[in-house]
């Protein structure tokens, strides 16, 4: 540290940091100002965003209008979800783990009751109608998923109605979540070993009227978006990566598929049935924004198809058992929906009850300390909205998961921000960011 | 595939893998005032161990073609592989850390075993399996040839290092930042090893076994309820 | 504030009182506060069936100056508290502050090293929603006793009034922690 011209001692700033800013450093500063310091800019596109698609951090270094850097922030979400699974019993888990990716639980659900399953080796004795309820709920969290997509992308490109029917194709939905689940969202119906209970008398007709209605919304959205020369201007040739930089980067869902690979889960290591229904893959090779649109309003229709196919199976099957037969894992309860929306199953309560102390015993059991899963590992892998969803889980042998992992697609496909962005103007980065649907929640889980 | 093959691969193979912590008494209750007898259990948790060949589907083929790469670039097989457990149709490779980056190269780059996409790491903490405390599993999934396969590596608390595969696979670069931050294990040859999902002067790394889960009790009129990892256990 | 804070309490004061309130309810504009799963939630909110423009709120401010609301619907993680405390520190008065959600009034289910447990102990909470996430009509329904608070709300000499009734009330009152043996 040297002292600068007008005398200053050094033991007034002992320590801290001096820059001097005479003589030699200042015209090294000066002239690096002149290069760089003026042009660039530090932007924070910080967590708190209407444009960011949740809590997501957005440092952008840009230079006029054009993005130089682009880096992201996660963590502002962080809810230690994974750790909190390890203090609850295996069925608890699933109203953890649904609260990951929030616009997608069912397929957090799933993919986690799928990996106890297979840990507990009671994949092939899943009655078919919990299968196919499944893989019904899973197509609609799909839509529902999608159509939010589309609904806040328009909003952050300033479009609000789309918004309006975006949401509104997807209240159809909530109904019927609610009928079936009793509740909009964050349902913790899929349990290991089936789901919670049955669908209830008039769901099949409700779920075959909402399809009429999901149509018609859907319809409003492409005629909204799809033909619109602003929505084109802005979606076209923006956010592009092509195929090398989703393999290089481990993307997988809409934007793989938008950049000509129709890798598909549900078709590559097919699960909950899903090799017995007929639906194709939509691809595409352009491999920007607007083609993951174009991708997501195909998906909506496809995902249509398979549920009025479940539907069909669903009609055709007639009532039966949708947990597993093992009295030693199937959650014991099937509860009814009272009138005011809670409810116990009167009869069961009564039955269990009256018939033994053992039973009593076992319901209770069952319920508080759970079933002992053997130990091991598991990975399994769904198709979810956003790309391939993955659970790691290792039990040791008791009634906690010991580790449950979830690889969310969202964390994996943010990487890419950095790749879509920099070169690109300040407003495609919001396009970009929204073609690629990060739902920060399972970013940061 | 066929029935009988399911069967085959999902049958549990292999017996005496690995104890990573031994369970002492049923119910949870330390110390004296348990009167079942049960206290005195003493029951050993056994990971799944090394299978016996042949492994069942196309395990055989994928070992068999790793085995040749590694032998030809003369670091050898059983250098590179602890073990290869077959459990519940799923194939695990035990890998020795040094080989770790060149066995997902080949694991990546080979016509025949093209594994593309690698789903990440997770990090796992076994607090009493001294020397291997910390592992990290590596999901790998191949597109072309439509199968799945892991690799685990165990290092040890007192020298967490794990090479990084940043170089093979691009994409792990925020999971290995994220298992960083959960476990402490420290990936040597990452471009930016920071904190990703807690704030960046947090000390310690939370989702190891000895770290606690935080919280605090719940009160409601003079009642305490404390927070999870706290409260008895039965089980 | 203006001239009221020093008028007497009397027929002019609450004639203010009246009108001031009716005004700020009126148009209650909450600024983008979404976090998580109740997010999701507060936009349905928005949308055309359960429809907050009827209240003039559909307007989301991003810009915190522009806002009268902090809806906090979310879970609050430790990285994120900075943030809330920051946007709640640049919003002008007046403001209030809904914690929707369990998350963001207690901490929820997530009662771990990671989350808050509560907003309450960054921001000062006028109305605490629970739901996990709370239906809309639920929000509609926070929103509405928030409404009434805040046309009844005192000004001025009134004001400072109800603040100190209000205080000798709290130090009076038994704390939550010593009711004891009311769970029976």
């Amino acid at each position: 540290m040297t002292t600068s011209t007008q005398g200053f001692t050094e033991e007034a700033t002992a320590g801290a940091k001096s820059f001097e800013a005479t003589g030699g450093d200042w015209s090294d500063i000066a002239e690096e100002a002149v290069r760089l310091g003026e042009e660039r800019i530090v932007v924070n596109m910080g967590p708190q965003h209407p444009s960011t698609h949740g809590v997501l951090r957005l440092m952008l270094e840009i230079d006029g209008e054009t993005v130089t850097e682009a880096r992201c922030g996660v963590g502002y979400l962080h809810t230690g979800i994974e750790k909190n699974m390890e203090f609850r019993t295996w069925t608890q888990g699933v109203t953890f783990c649904t609260r990951m990716d929030y616009l997608a639980s069912m397929f957090q659900e799933t993919a986690y009751c799928l990996a106890v399953e297979k840990l507990l080796g009671i994949t092939d004795d899943i009655p078919e109608r919990a299968s196919v309820i499944r893989v019904m709920m899973m197509e609609f969290t799909r839509i529902g998923s999608h159509l939010v997509c589309i609904g806040t992308g328009g909003n952050e490109l300033g479009a609000t109605s789309v918004m309006i029917h975006g949401f509104n194709g997807r209240e159809e939905i909530l109904r019927i979540f609610e009928m079936i689940t009793g509740l909009r969202m964050n349902n913790a119906y899929i349990r290991p070993g089936g789901v919670a209970q049955d669908i209830p008398p008039g769901a099949l007709e409700a779920i075959r009227e909402a399809d009429g209605k999901i149509r018609t919304y859907v319809k409003y959205l492409e005629d909204l978006l799809l033909a619109n020369p602003i929505y084109k201007g802005r979606t076209v040739d923006v956010g592009t990566l092509n195929l090398a930089g989703c393999m290089a980067l481990g993307v997988t869902g809409p934007v793989l598929r938008s950049a000509g690979l129709p890798y598909d889960v549900r078709k590559a290591a097919p699960y909950c049935g899903y090799e017995t229904y007929e639906f194709d893959v939509p691809t595409s090779t352009e491999s920007d924004s607007y083609s993951r649109t174009v991708l997501r309003f195909e998906e909506i229709y496809q995902s249509l198809r398979i549920i009025a196919q479940c539907v069909d199976r669903l009609q055709a099957m007639g009532p039966g058992p949708v947990m597993v037969e093992d009295k030693k894992i199937a959650w014991p309860a099937q509860l009814a929906i009272g009138s005011d929306g809670m409810g116990n199953s009167l009869d069961h309560i009564r039955h269990i009850m009256g018939t033994s102390m053992e039973a009593l015993i076992h319901h209770f059991k069952l319920v508080t300390e759970g079933f002992r899963v053997p130990a091991g590992q598991v990975f399994q892998r769904v198709e979810a909205p956003r790309g391939e969803l993955g659970v790691h889980v290792v039990s040791d042998g008791g009634t906690r998961p010991y580790r449950a992992h979830f690889r969310d697609p969202s964390f994996n496909n943010l990487q890419a921000v950095s790749l879509m962005c920099e070169g690109g103007q300040l407003a495609d980065v919001v396009v970009a960011v929204a073609s690629l649907d990060p739902v920060l929640g399972g970013v940061d889980r | 595939m066929s029935h009988e093959q399911d069967r085959e691969l999902t049958a549990p193979h292999g017996t005496g893998g690995e104890t990573v912590d031994v369970r002492l008494g049923m119910f949870g209750v330390k110390g004296s005032g348990d009167t079942s007898g049960f206290g005195g259990l003493v029951a050993p948790v056994v990971m799944p161990g090394p299978s016996p060949r042949p492994y069942g589907g196309w395990f055989d083929e994928v070992v068999d073609v790793l085995a040749e790469l590694l032998e030809e670039s003369g670091t050898g097989f059983d250098a590179a592989i602890e073990q290869v457990v077959v459990d519940r149709g799923e194939l695990t490779l035990d890998v020795r850390r040094e080989h770790l980056v060149e066995v997902a190269r080949h694991l990546r780059d080979d016509q025949d075993l093209r594994f593309e996409l690698c789903l990440g790491v997770n990090g796992v903490h076994y607090p009493h399996s001294t020397g291997r405390e910390l592992h990290a599993v590596y999901p790998l999934v191949s597109v072309t040839h439509s199968r799945q396969l892991r690799l685990e590596v165990a290092v040890a608390d007192a020298d967490p290092h794990i090479p990084s595969i940043t170089d093979v696979y691009p994409a792990n670069d925020w999971h290995e930042r994220e298992t960083w931050d959960f476990f402490g294990i420290i990936f040597d040859g990452h471009p930016s090893l920071a904190r990703i999902a807690m704030p960046d002067d947090w000390p310690g790394h939370p989702q190891r076994k000895d770290y606690p889960l935080g919280g605090i009790d719940v009160e409601y009129k003079g009642a305490h309820i404390p927070p999870a990892d706290d409260r008895r256990s039965y089980s | 504030m203006g001239i009221e804070e020093a008028a007497p309490s009397g027929f002019l004061l609450t004639t203010v009182e009246q009108v001031a309130g009716h005004a700020r309810k009126g148009s209650l504009w909450p600024v983008t506060f979404g976090l998580a799963c109740c997010a999701i939630e507060m936009m349905a909110t928005g949308t055309s069936r359960f429809d907050i423009s009827r209240f003039g709120m559909e307007v989301f401010r991003a810009s915190p100056r522009q806002a009268d609301l902090m809806i906090v619907a979310g879970r609050v993680s430790q990285k994120m508290a900075p943030v809330v405390r920051q946007v709640y520190d640049q919003m002008s008065e007046p403001k209030w502050v809904l914690s929707m959600g369990v998350c963001a009034s207690s901490g929820g289910m997530f009662n771990n090293y990671a989350i808050v447990q509560g907003v309450d102990h960054i921001v000062p909470v006028d109305i605490y929603l629970p739901g996990c996430p709370p239906r809309p009509e639920m929000l509609i329904n926070a929103i509405l006793e928030l409404h009434a608070q805040i046309k009844s709300a005192p000004l001025g000499v009134n004001r400072v009034e109800a603040a100190r009734a209000a205080e000798a009330a709290a130090l009076e009152a038994t704390p939550t922690s010593k009711m004891m043996g009311l769970l029976r």
